[in-house]
């Protein structure tokens, strides 16, 4: 932690009449979600034996999974590449990774049948090393583990020396304090060891998730079967990482009315080129190479869908972060970031649903009004969660206002 | 459209071999080996009259499914479109018209392929779908989550889904009659039931020297295909028919099985766990120098103590 970074807790109040909106999205949701436990999912959502999986695991699994990774590069940048100058935004950055996975158990829970077993995987007895989800779901529990641990020292920042515990239990502060100046001691000297764990695990289960569809050669698209899909759901969810720091640190000061830290989001959207383009080379490579362009003009959903993720959305921002004026405008900055994040999206959806097409399917899948509800409510629980945190616990630079 | 789907799955094979490097018995580790007491049914679709008497036997046999009304079997407008298995029944009969001639008409029994390399127990996240080492792919609902993956994983769209039930769903798919007959030594409900023996039950390897038999004695009868004997890597249900499998419902398929497309993948990564170790000790030894050559510079222009790590 370098001395010229102060983080402090926001000191605004929590329900701005925006924040009361997202909160009301967040809690239709979760009625949402609670009317699918108590009705089944086939009361909400439209799965069927055809369409298995849908908008909850495109959206709250693939998508969440995918934006979460600012957090393992921008902790890779400060700690590994030991580039010091983005401390400012590591701990938003990790609180931001952190929220975003805590919620992908809570949405797939709303998708499990069987949601009271989803501790099952962890038993030795029911392990099942062969499948890629088996993998991506002992990664994750790891990696959500190694984010807790990650996150602890900040925790601690906010009551080392502030310990005021209630009543006869005051006796303890002392005490308390003690263990928490220990903890944060033991954990500053060994948190690096976390902080690399935390990268291999990422770039582990970010693969996976590209190998789950896989399996399904004649199901999925040819547009987006490859056996280099591991590659690419690491390759984006890497290039994604940045854009998602930049975006949300933009969202922050707009909502903060802070002035944005340009000084470091214009050098960090300047590393976006390479990684956006190592992204864009392995796929075109793999287009190339195996001739799956014989597809985009056959004007099927998946085809669409890719001129529009990866012909429009991903293709735009790489040029747009190669021009030094985007870079330095904060309205540049913010769409070009937009556009990447909603291609991740999408592209997240076209592999888990949109270019699934079973041999048998009847009708098309269209996710119901309850899969929306859920997801859009899960987004918004998740800057009711940022919110929240930012306010209790120094996580955002110290403002000078 | 569909050459393109038909070169696609050349590439497909392709690359799976590439992805194998030439270790199929890698690839092929999904099920476990298959051993000589692989059984497995042949079903000659030139037999079948469309009765529907292996539907009734096998809702009868699964006392845990829906029951129908025996009658209800006899009901031949079912044939007016093509049907699925579904959480109430693990097998359906369709009718599939001969193209320009009007009488004529093949019927195809569907049920769960029994894979040799089943893609759902490869995709299975807790284990709660095995193979067993005769062949008979069964699933232990008590195991499961519910999440799934099987259904996406199976090349034939078997596995059914419970959605409407809130607490207990489960997924649905044939047994083979393996807890319920299969142990006591008898042959699997619909292919005791049916009254035209379309069926033939018994080891594997004897299913695929008749059908050959077969296809040799009566080449005008049959296309020369005996479909699941290698498809995805071959299925314990295989199929004899007079009209090309496409026609009647049963995909275009290439040779290699699916699971051998992630398992090599999956295992690479974790092979003794060395990627994932030899990724950690790069990225610290990365850290490592970075971090000394900043401290050098540090010292060097006097800045010492600006930074704590």
């Amino acid at each position: 932690m370098s001395a010229d970074v102060r983080a402090a807790p926001v000191g605004k109040r929590f329900f701005t009449p925006y924040m009361r909106v997202v909160t009301a999205v967040m809690l239709v949701g979760v009625g949402w979600g609670l009317y699918r436990m108590i009705f089944s999912l086939a009361a909400v959502t439209n799965l069927d034996d055809q369409y298995p999986m849908g908008l909850w695991i495109g959206v709250d699994v693939g998508m969440g999974v995918a934006l979460a990774a600012g957090g393992f590069t921008t902790a890779a940048l400060v700690y590994v590449l030991q580039r010091e100058h983005f401390h400012l935004v590591l701990r938003a950055a990790l609180l931001s990774a952190l929220i975003r996975y805590t919620f992908v158990p809570i949405g797939l829970a709303f998708d499990l049948g069987r949601w009271y077993n989803i501790w099952h995987p962890a038993m030795p007895w029911m392990w099942q090393g062969n499948s890629v989800l088996f993998e991506i779901g002992m990664c994750v529990m790891s990696y959500l583990t190694v984010l807790y641990i990650e996150f602890a020292p900040i925790v601690f920042e906010r009551f080392i020396g502030r310990v005021r515990l209630p009543g006869k239990l005051a006796r303890l502060d002392d005490l308390v304090d003690i263990v928490l100046r220990l903890a944060d001691y033991v954990l500053g000297k060994v948190v690096f060891l976390f902080v690399i764990a935390g990268v291999v695990l990422s770039c582990l289960h970010q693969s996976s998730l590209g190998n789950l569809m896989v399996i399904a050669p004649y199901k999925l698209h040819p547009l987006y079967w490859s056996p280099l899909s591991p590659l690419f759901f690491l390759a984006s969810a890497i290039a994604v990482g940045f854009p998602v720091v930049i975006l949300e640190a933009l969202l922050v000061a707009w909502a903060f009315e802070r002035k944005p830290p340009m000084h470091v989001l214009t050098p960090l959207a300047g590393l976006v080129p390479y990684l956006l383009g190592v992204y864009i080379a392995l796929k075109a490579g793999d287009m190339l190479y195996r001739g799956t362009y014989v597809f985009l003009l056959e004007g099927s959903a998946a085809s669409i869908i890719f001129w529009i993720e990866f012909g429009f959305l991903t293709l735009v921002p790489f040029f747009m972060f190669m021009s030094p004026d985007v870079r330095r405008s904060p309205s540049g900055l913010f769409i070009g970031a937009a556009m990447y994040i909603v291609a991740v999206l999408l592209n997240r959806c076209a592999v888990f649903f949109i270019a699934y097409k079973p041999p048998y399917a009847e009708k098309a899948y269209v996710p119901a009004v309850g899969e929306f509800a859920l997801s859009i409510g899960l987004l918004a629980g998740i800057v009711v969660a940022y919110r929240l945190l930012v306010t209790l616990f120094p996580v955002l630079p110290a403002s000078h206002d | 459209m569909s050459r393109n789907r038909r070169s696609f799955l050349k590439q497909v094979a392709g690359a799976g071999a590439l992805v194998v490097l030439g270790s199929p018995q890698e690839a092929r580790a999904a099920g476990g080996e298959v051993g000589t007491d692989q059984v497995g049914v042949l079903v000659d679709c030139t037999l079948c009259v469309g009765c529907r008497s292996c539907e009734k036997a096998c809702n009868a046999a699964n006392k845990d499914l829906p029951r129908r009304p025996p009658h209800t079997f006899d009901d031949q407008s079912v044939f007016e479109r093509k049907r699925r298995m579904d959480h109430s029944a693990y097998t359906v009969v369709n009718r599939y018209q001969h193209p320009g001639d009007a009488g004529e008409c093949t019927y195809a029994k569907f049920q769960c392929m029994h894979c040799l390399y089943p893609a759902c127990v490869s995709a299975c996240i807790v284990g709660a779908l095995s193979r067993e080492p005769s062949g008979p792919v069964v699933y232990d609902v008590s195991k499961c989550i519910g999440c799934r993956y099987c259904m996406v994983a199976c090349p034939f769209q078997v596995p059914a889904y419970e959605y409407d039930n809130a607490l207990t769903p489960q997924v649905r798919k044939c047994t083979f009659c393996f807890q319920t007959r299969l142990s006591q030594g008898e042959m699997p409900a619909c292919v005791q039931s049916c009254p035209m023996q379309v069926m033939t039950f018994g080891p594997r390897a004897e299913l695929l020297r008749l059908a050959r038999e077969k296809l040799r004695k009566d080449p005008d009868r049959y296309v020369p295909h005996i479909y699941g004997e290698n498809e995805v890597g071959g299925t314990a249900w295989m199929y004899l028919s007079d009209v090309p499998f496409e026609t009647i419902g049963f995909p275009k398929f290439g040779y290699h099985p699916t699971p051998g497309y992630t398992e090599p993948i999956q295992h690479a990564l974790f092979k003794w766990f060395i990627p994932p170790l030899a990724l950690y000790g790069t990225l610290g030894g990365v850290m490592w120098l970075l971090k000394s050559r900043r401290q050098r510079a540090d010292a060097e222009s006097g800045e010492e103590g600006t930074h704590e790590r």
